[in-house]
């Protein structure tokens, strides 16, 4: 029983992790109908600058978070005309192209920058100590990606659900055409969407570091577990991100826990069936 | 007399390679194989125009059966790749005949995902593959019971080569079949292949698989050359620089597929032999350029069609 407990709490906090760090990504593949292999490097470039400002240059870990998104965000802002807006179209092939160029890149550039090895990423002060469950101890800071990656939840699901905005959001992914022609301006919401999901990303990189570590070769290694997620969840479907996150999350920490050495075979397995089950991801009807 | 132009070309050109740098015949082999294998993506994602970036599970699977027949049954080698090439071939027609009504996206997904996981199975299942040491102590008996291998890589050169011709010689053919060019259709325009009453979903099944058995005797081959497999025939960086290699030459076409491998490989082997990670730099460099300036890779610059 006590084990049990203490995987689920595991399980929980990875797919909060996964759907931080995802949900942006299905938001804007579903807005822009283009195949990003390349957001993991957001993630990576956010635990990245992180390293940099609090480790390297003592800022405040607090204020190295914050500036190291809205950092994130801004390249993710700059990145949306100069590549992505060339792809809006482009055979699937030539958008995958692209964004692995994009993701080699990242590597590259972290890697001149920063060496290959694993980078720390401090963390504030409040988040070091553990809270005792009674069946266990947790860390602060798991305890802080549990409570964070639900209340992102809720907030993204209001959003998209409630606001004017979100209301464009949705009627951009499902049509974009008629959209556009009732005089929506998708070019800024793409891009807005954009930076917004690449600074979740890096929000989850950061906070992620601990269960996901970050080094040059992050973005590389996550491609398959971000992009399973998003196809899971369905494009654009903020519900749907967190039932993959979830599933994802749980399944693999359960496998690992149960049967190490089938644990692959299992998680592989699981995703398949799922993607046969519900071709459009388990968000849909 | 065009179905053999290439396998001509391809031979003529490995020789005067061969004459020209005679020391380099362990790389050049591995160009071969590598164009194989660059190949069998060429088939899946150049002319039926279905995206993956995990055939390395294919080669990966051609490598591992070709070393454990080697090791356990035979060590012969035209039997051990007609085995590689099987294995390779009956994966890739489960994977397709399963996973093949998935989207465009999830189908991606799962092609990597698929590698990735034969990767962890390969480290992890010991017993079976050696982990992460791989399979070691391998060691080929002569081709067809005449050629041994030798030091210098001199006989696995021409191995390579032959086996390469072949292979190209048999696929310009197939390629040029009804049946090849009704994969180039579905490839083109899905809806409208469908509708002039061929079965594209069967189609696409079949040249997954012959793709599949392509990679696995590349892998086969590379296995009986370098007579060493570990789990990193099975890598993502396999995978997708295969991909790479095939768009800057051209994809959708035997030759570019070629052409694309010689000039990635060559210069690879010049560049980057000691600093993979800035070599990183140039082969993104090169992707963008390939997108977004030439789109129809090297032969695509010197051909109309």
């Amino acid at each position: 029983m006590v084990t049990l407990a203490s995987v689920i709490v595991d399980g929980l906090a990875y797919a909060m992790v996964l759907f931080v760090v995802c949900v942006g990504l299905s938001v804007t593949m579903g807005l822009m109908k283009v195949v990003n292999l390349a957001h993991g490097a957001f993630a990576l470039l956010g635990g990245v600058f992180v390293h940099v400002l609090a480790a390297d240059h003592a800022l405040p870990p607090t204020l190295a978070i914050a500036l190291a998104v809205v950092a994130v965000a801004a390249i993710a802002a700059l990145l949306e005309p100069v590549v992505f807006r060339r792809l809006y179209g482009a055979d699937p092939l030539r958008q995958v192209l692209a964004t692995i160029a994009l993701v080699f890149l990242a590597v590259a550039s972290v890697n001149a920058w920063q060496g290959s090895a694993i980078l720390a990423v401090p963390l504030p002060e409040a988040l070091s100590g553990r809270l005792d469950l009674g069946f266990r101890t947790l860390p602060v800071h798991r305890a802080f990606v549990i409570v964070a990656g639900l209340f992102l939840f809720v907030a993204l699901y209001a959003l998209v659900r409630l606001t004017r905005w979100g209301v464009r959001v949705r009627a951009a992914v499902d049509d974009p055409a008629t959209a556009e022609s009732l005089g929506l301006n998708t070019a800024t919401l793409k891009l807005v969407a954009f930076a917004g999901g690449a600074a979740l990303a890096a929000f989850g990189g950061i906070f992620g570091a601990e269960i996901l570590p970050v080094d040059a070769a992050y973005p590389l290694r996550t491609i398959a577990l971000y992009l399973t997620v998003v196809a899971l969840g369905g494009l654009g479907n903020v519900p749907g991100t967190m039932l993959a996150a979830l599933g994802l999350g749980f399944a693999e920490t359960f496998a690992r826990f149960a049967a190490p050495t089938a644990a692959p075979l299992v998680v592989f397995g699981a995703i398949a069936l799922a993607l046969l089950a519900r071709p459009h991801g388990l968000g849909q009807r | 007399m065009k179905a053999i132009a290439l396998p001509l070309a391809v031979t003529a050109a490995g020789t005067i390679a061969h004459l020209l740098v005679p020391e380099q015949s362990a790389f050049l082999a591995r160009v071969a194989i590598m164009m194989l294998f660059v190949v069998s993506i060429d088939l899946v994602t150049g002319t039926a125009k279905i995206a993956t970036l995990g055939q390395a599970a294919f080669f990966g699977l051609g490598a591992y059966a070709a070393g454990l027949l080697a090791l356990h049954g035979t060590a012969a080698p035209l039997p051990g790749l007609l085995f590689a090439a099987l294995v390779g071939g009956v994966a890739a027609a489960g994977f397709a005949l399963f996973l093949l009504r998935v989207s465009d996206l999830a189908f991606l997904v799962l092609t990597i995902a698929f590698a990735a996981l034969l990767f962890e199975l390969s480290n992890q299942w010991r017993g079976l593959t050696g982990g992460a040491d791989g399979l070691f102590g391998i060691l080929m008996s002569p081709i067809a019971g005449t050629f041994s291998f030798d030091l210098f890589g001199v006989t696995a050169f021409w191995y390579a080569l032959a086996v390469l011709a072949l292979a190209l010689l048999v696929l310009s053919r197939v390629m040029a079949s009804p049946f090849g060019l009704s994969v180039r259709a579905l490839g083109l325009n899905p809806l409208r292949t469908e509708a002039l009453g061929y079965d594209v979903r069967r189609r696409q099944i079949a040249i997954f698989s012959l793709a599949g058995a392509v990679a696995g005797l590349a892998g086969g081959l590379n296995a009986q050359v370098t007579e060493l497999v570990s789990p990193s025939v099975f890598a993502f960086a396999l995978s997708a620089e295969a991909v790479v290699m095939l768009v800057l030459g051209g994809a959708g076409r035997l030759t570019g597929a070629v052409v694309g491998t010689a000039v990635y490989m060559g210069a690879e082997h010049f560049a980057a032999a000691n600093d993979p990670f800035n070599w990183l730099f140039v082969v993104a460099g090169l992707l963008l350029l390939v997108v977004f300036v030439m789109p129809r890779g090297i032969v695509g610059l010197f051909s109309r069609r």
